[in-house]
């Protein structure tokens, strides 16, 4: 534990600034990936655990796609399209199968998916680390916002990340077909029997889910090492992201991953080598407190 | 006829016991005998979670915390003070026990889904701490410099042969009790909570009580695991408190089956058979792992002793 390190930094903008856009690029990726998690578990009260695969195919997809086209947009827009693909593939070869079965039949499915593709990956693309590099688009010299210092590509990820927040809660508040979702959510049988096709809509809601967590795999590429093993750090903490929000809830989703971001932005200042204890601590604190997590409804 | 299913359980368990301690008299294998090894610890371990999942119905992720913590317990009371095997052994039992008495009393209350994401917060958390108190846990190299291998009641710990006849010793004796809790009038209430708490409820039984219970002597247990484990590596590792191996009791548990009490023994001798098997063939464990655990679940949709029971009913139990 270092509180002076943590005061000291409080004192100087620059570092504020640092730790803040750092902080808000975890938050923002962890976001994205958390968004998904938890609209598919609004939906289809299901817990994939398999999610984080989907972001880090995404990541490795956009790798091959920049190497082969040398367009970072082109890379972002097939890692997350390839994963909703997959993402309906996933729930409608091996995920429906399981419906309404025990949740333990359903974790076993995601884990050895989970398995699977961690060695997939390693059998294409190699078991070392990988860094795409930024693109050359963004390689200008940075932002200096009040001494600290910003790259520019930051401003492009927490954007995009923004925009998808607005476009889903919108989406799923404004459009008819946001209703029929937060219809399923709470009824199925009875959306179904409206004459709804609850099977294309659940296949729908995975995609969203694939695509969104692809998405933040290609996004996180330049400013991250792509391995094996990223999925499923990014899924323990999108998980804990999605509990302390409230399963279900976007909103929810997108303050939990903020503060995470910021725990992890300004802890590794205070408290080096504990910040992951930091945040467990709060899930516990949490869950105590307000076990529906803070913007759910009790399950 | 009267049957007296404790005396036929302590039978088979008698019988098992004698086969295993037979082997190495009529022949000499250290690949079996590290399987034993690993088997008698991960069969507590997985088992003594099934106390839980399969008989009271909570799903916890964070069983291997108090793995861990019966291992770190056990290890560091052998190097730091002079105390005799059997009283280490005890006391990091009972440190394991308390450590789940307090996690318990957060987590029970809670509903069916928050239980098992508190408990895997509460594990990581434990896993955070045993990384960062680099001085007393050794950090993420884990406690290393070996346990002293006292003797105790004439096994020379030190040698294989000995280590593997103490482990399968005090595996049998920890699923026969393990059984026994299960058969027990306590076991019955859990079954019955798992079933229907509102009835269990009305009936006057404390849920909270029970599970509490529950949890802690299946933390228990799983301390004692933990404490073979680290007889068997010599030392404690954080990796014996982090989430994958929560998550290898829980598929030992879901592949062996939940309703049946050996489910999870037969759950965790596929998992290390599998792991050893596939890891001589190929680097790739975790495709062929992952391939064998789709093709059971999407195949028998059970786990293998639950399907035997249902295939043949009122043959195997």
């Amino acid at each position: 534990m270092d509180l002076n390190a943590l005061g000291a930094c409080l004192m100087t903008s620059a570092c504020v600034v640092t730790q803040t856009t750092s902080g808000l690029i975890v938050g923002m990726l962890l976001f994205l990936v958390a968004a998904g998690l938890t609209l598919i578990f609004g939906v289809l009260k299901i817990v994939n655990f398999a999610h984080g695969t989907f972001y880090m195919l995404g990541g490795y997809v956009a790798y091959s796609t920049i190497g082969a086209t040398d367009s970072y947009a082109l890379a972002v827009l097939s890692g997350a399209l390839a994963m909703a693909v997959a993402g309906v593939l996933f729930e409608r070869i091996l995920i429906s199968r399981v419906y309404g079965a025990n949740v333990l039949m359903q974790l076993l499915i995601c884990y050895a998916v989970v398995l699977i593709f961690d060695d997939l990956v390693k059998i294409v693309w190699g078991p070392e680390f990988h860094a795409m590099g930024m693109p050359p688009a963004f390689q200008v010299p940075p932002f200096i916002i009040a001494g600290g210092v910003v790259p520019p590509f930051y401003g492009v990820l927490v954007g995009i990340a923004a925009l998808i927040a607005v476009l889903l809660s919108l989406g799923l508040s404004r459009t008819r077909f946001g209703k029929t979702v937060r219809a399923a959510a709470v009824n199925p049988q009875m959306v179904s029997a409206l004459g709804v096709n609850t099977t294309v809509l659940f296949a729908v809601v995975f995609a969203i889910g694939g695509g969104l967590a692809g998405l933040a795999g290609a996004l996180a590429a330049p400013v991250r090492s792509l391995s094996p093993g990223m999925g499923f750090s990014i899924l323990i903490e999108s998980f804990i992201v999605t509990v302390i929000g409230g399963m279900g809830s976007i909103a929810g989703a997108l303050v939990a991953a903020l503060m995470i971001g910021m725990v992890r932005g300004f802890g590794t200042i205070g408290f080096p080598g504990f910040t992951d204890g930091l945040i467990y601590i709060v899930m516990i604190a949490v869950l105590v407190l307000r076990p529906q997590g803070l913007f759910g409804r009790r399950l | 006829m009267r049957s007296y299913p404790g005396l036929r359980d302590a039978a088979i368990a008698a019988l098992a016991l004698i086969v295993v301690l037979a082997i190495p008299l009529l022949h000499r294998s250290p690949a079996f005998e590290d399987f034993i090894i690993r088997l008698s610890a991960m069969a507590l371990f997985a088992t003594s979670l099934n106390l839980l999942v399969g008989n009271t119905g909570m799903v916890s992720f964070g069983h291997g915390m108090f793995y861990g913590l019966g291992a770190y317990a056990f290890a560091l009371t052998m190097q730091m003070t002079d105390l005799s095997l059997p009283a280490a052994f005890v006391l990091a039992v009972l440190v394991t026990a308390f450590a789940a008495l307090c996690v318990g009393a957060i987590c029970v209350r809670l509903g069916t889904d928050y239980f098992a994401f508190i408990t895997l917060a509460v594990q990581m958390l434990f896993y955070s701490i045993i990384i960062s108190w680099q001085s007393l846990t050794g950090g993420d190299q884990g406690l290393r410099g070996g346990i002293p291998r006292r003797e105790i009641f004439g096994f020379e710990l030190a040698s294989q042969l000995h280590l593997y006849r103490f482990c399968a010793i005090v595996a049998v004796l920890g699923l026969l009790a393990l059984r026994h809790i299960s058969a027990s009038p306590f076991g019955q209430t859990l079954r019955m909570i798992r079933d229907n708490e509102n009835r269990a409820s009305f009936l006057g039984i404390v849920l909270w009580r029970a599970r509490l219970g529950a949890f802690t002597i299946a933390g228990a247990f799983a301390g004692v695991g933990g404490v073979l484990a680290a007889l068997f590596v010599s030392g404690a590792y954080p990796e014996l408190a982090d989430w994958p191996n929560s998550g290898q009791a829980i598929f030992a548990v879901m592949l062996g089956g939940v309703d049946s009490f050996l489910g999870p023994v037969l759950g965790a001798m596929i998992l290390l058979a599998l792991n050893d098997v596939v890891t001589r063939f190929t680097e790739y464990h975790g495709l062929v792992l992952g391939l064998v655990i789709l093709a059971f679940a999407l195949g028998l949709r059970r786990g293998v002793l639950d399907f035997l029971r249902l295939a043949w009913p009122g043959r195997a139990r």
